[in-house]
């Protein structure tokens, strides 16, 4: 579904992405692993079209990114820190996707009636909370049901109750048989979730190995044993 | 596009910073007509504090708003949209919303008092600097990455328009008094967008005489049709150009 080839991206004279080869089909629920500063994040807004690559290219269902940027309607997309603007509230901000998404039979509104988010709508994106922020960003990346989920450090700054929500929410959308690539750096949160990992170091692809792979071969059954074992190798 | 705009301009038509300008430029307006009894001296005051304010608000607030909505603009580009419509979005929304705040703060008391060729041209001064101060608030947030450095080079950018030009002028003007340069002037001017919308409204409000030489100049050229036709081309010119510059950088730019 997703298939980059060759990517590679500087900023400056840092290398953020080194010729970077990774191929995402359905069904999958990829986990984006790797220290701080490994470009994970930049790897996922290549993807997005926000960061334009140096060199390489990205192509989606067969079609290149760089020119097809209608190809953002099948991505679902909770970025790591939702900032909104400060006087609209809640509710402008869901008629706002809405708008320019357009109108669509099938609303996906699972997590906007989890996160009791109706009850709010009036409220000002100022006045909210960063968890509560979070829950929008979460509530709009589901929102329009898209075929690819792309989730930046989704849980960071949820309460329990709410990321055990979306967790759920993230594995019947798995089931459902949507591609689904989430970052983060609670292993432990991603055991039950995902089917394969990326690991990314320094810009560069480590390994790209589904779980009972990565299992086998450092003989842990949890995911952050078998990444510490690795980490500590290399 | 419009989808965008019409969201941008309610968010920002509820900002507490623009409320408060929209409520200074009515207060403004209001005493100075109020103090004056000559209503064409009570313009000329407020020709002078309108030409000051409005470009600072302007560039200032919309410096600020952008980089302020800067993971917003991502979450927008994450959406099936054309940056391009992302970048003109904001930008209509920020003119629109400004422009909006000036025609009630200043232009209402305006049509009020002076409703006359002067008062017009003074509100389509106020509009006009309104939008080219936005399009140059934008050209400098995408050219810099970094905040402070991009709300120090809007700071410049109004001091250099509002300030320093004249200075600068002044000081060539000193230096070659010997040769004629009443001509070149007019060419002059239209280099400074808040000189031209000056020069227009002097211009209607028959005051050049008071300028010697250069007035009379002034006078043959602005006063005219052709004139006036040129300093509005040049205005349109300065919108259009720091427009097209950002948003050709935006398209390729990381976010």
């Amino acid at each position: 579904m997703i298939i980059a080839s060759n990517v590679s991206k500087k900023f400056g004279r840092l290398k953020v992405l080194d010729n970077i080869s990774v191929a995402c089909s359905k069904g999958e629920c990829i986990a984006l692993i790797g220290p701080n500063a490994s470009g994970k994040t930049t790897l996922i807004k290549t993807i997005l079209g926000m960061v334009v690559q140096d060199s390489g290219f990205i192509t989606f269902n067969g079609n290149n990114i760089l020119h097809h940027w209608q190809y953002r309607e099948q991505i679902g997309y909770m970025p790591q820190t939702g900032r909104y603007p400060d006087n609209m509230t809640i509710g402008h901000v869901f008629n706002m996707m809405k708008d320019i998404r357009g109108t669509r039979a099938v609303l996906d509104e699972d997590l906007v009636n989890a996160f009791q988010l109706k009850a709010l709508l009036n409220k000002r994106m100022r006045t909210l909370s960063g968890g509560t922020r979070q829950k929008v960003s979460a509530s709009l990346a589901f929102l329009f049901d898209p075929s690819v989920l792309i989730l930046d450090e989704p849980t960071a700054g949820l309460d329990p109750v709410a990321s055990e929500i979306l967790k759920e929410k993230i594995i019947t959308e798995k089931k459902k048989g949507k591609l689904i690539l989430i970052t983060s750096h609670i292993l432990s949160e991603l055991d039950d979730l995902v089917t394969q990992v990326i690991y990314m170091q320094e810009g560069k692809l480590c390994f790209h190995k589904s779980i009972e792979e990565l299992r086998t071969d450092t003989g842990e059954e949890k995911l952050n044993r078998a990444i510490a074992k690795i980490m500590s190798k290399v | 596009m419009t989808k965008i705009v019409k969201y941008v301009m309610a968010d920002i038509i509820r900002n507490r910073i623009v409320l408060l300008y929209t409520a200074f430029l009515f207060i403004i307006s209001f005493s100075m007509f109020s103090l004056e009894d000559n209503n064409s001296k009570a313009l000329l005051s407020l020709l002078n504090i309108i030409l000051i304010i409005v470009p600072l608000v302007s560039i200032i607030f919309s410096t600020i708003y952008v980089y302020n909505s800067s993971e917003f603009i991502e979450l927008l580009v994450s959406q099936p949209l054309k940056r391009k419509t992302i970048w003109l979005s904001l930008f209509t929304g920020l003119a629109g919303s400004l422009s909006l705040a000036f025609l009630t703060g200043a232009g209402i008391p305006i049509l009020i008092y002076q409703a006359n060729a002067i008062g017009f041209m003074m509100i389509a001064m106020g509009l006009l600097l309104s939008i080219i101060f936005v399009a140059i608030a934008m050209l400098a947030v995408v050219k810099t990455r970094d905040k402070a450095r991009g709300i120090g080079a809007a700071i410049l950018l109004w001091l250099y328009f509002s300030l320093l030009f004249d200075g600068l002028v002044l000081f060539f003007l000193f230096q070659f008094a010997d040769y004629p340069l009443e001509k070149p002037m007019i060419a002059v001017s239209a280099l400074n967008p808040v000189d031209l919308g000056r020069i227009l409204i002097l211009m209607q409000m028959d005051v050049s005489a008071m300028m010697g030489y250069t007035g009379a100049v002034f006078k043959d050229f602005f006063g005219t049709y052709p004139g006036v036709i040129f300093s509005f081309g040049m205005m349109f010119l300065w919108t259009i150009l720091p427009v097209w510059l950002s948003t050709r950088k935006f398209n390729h730019k990381d976010l």
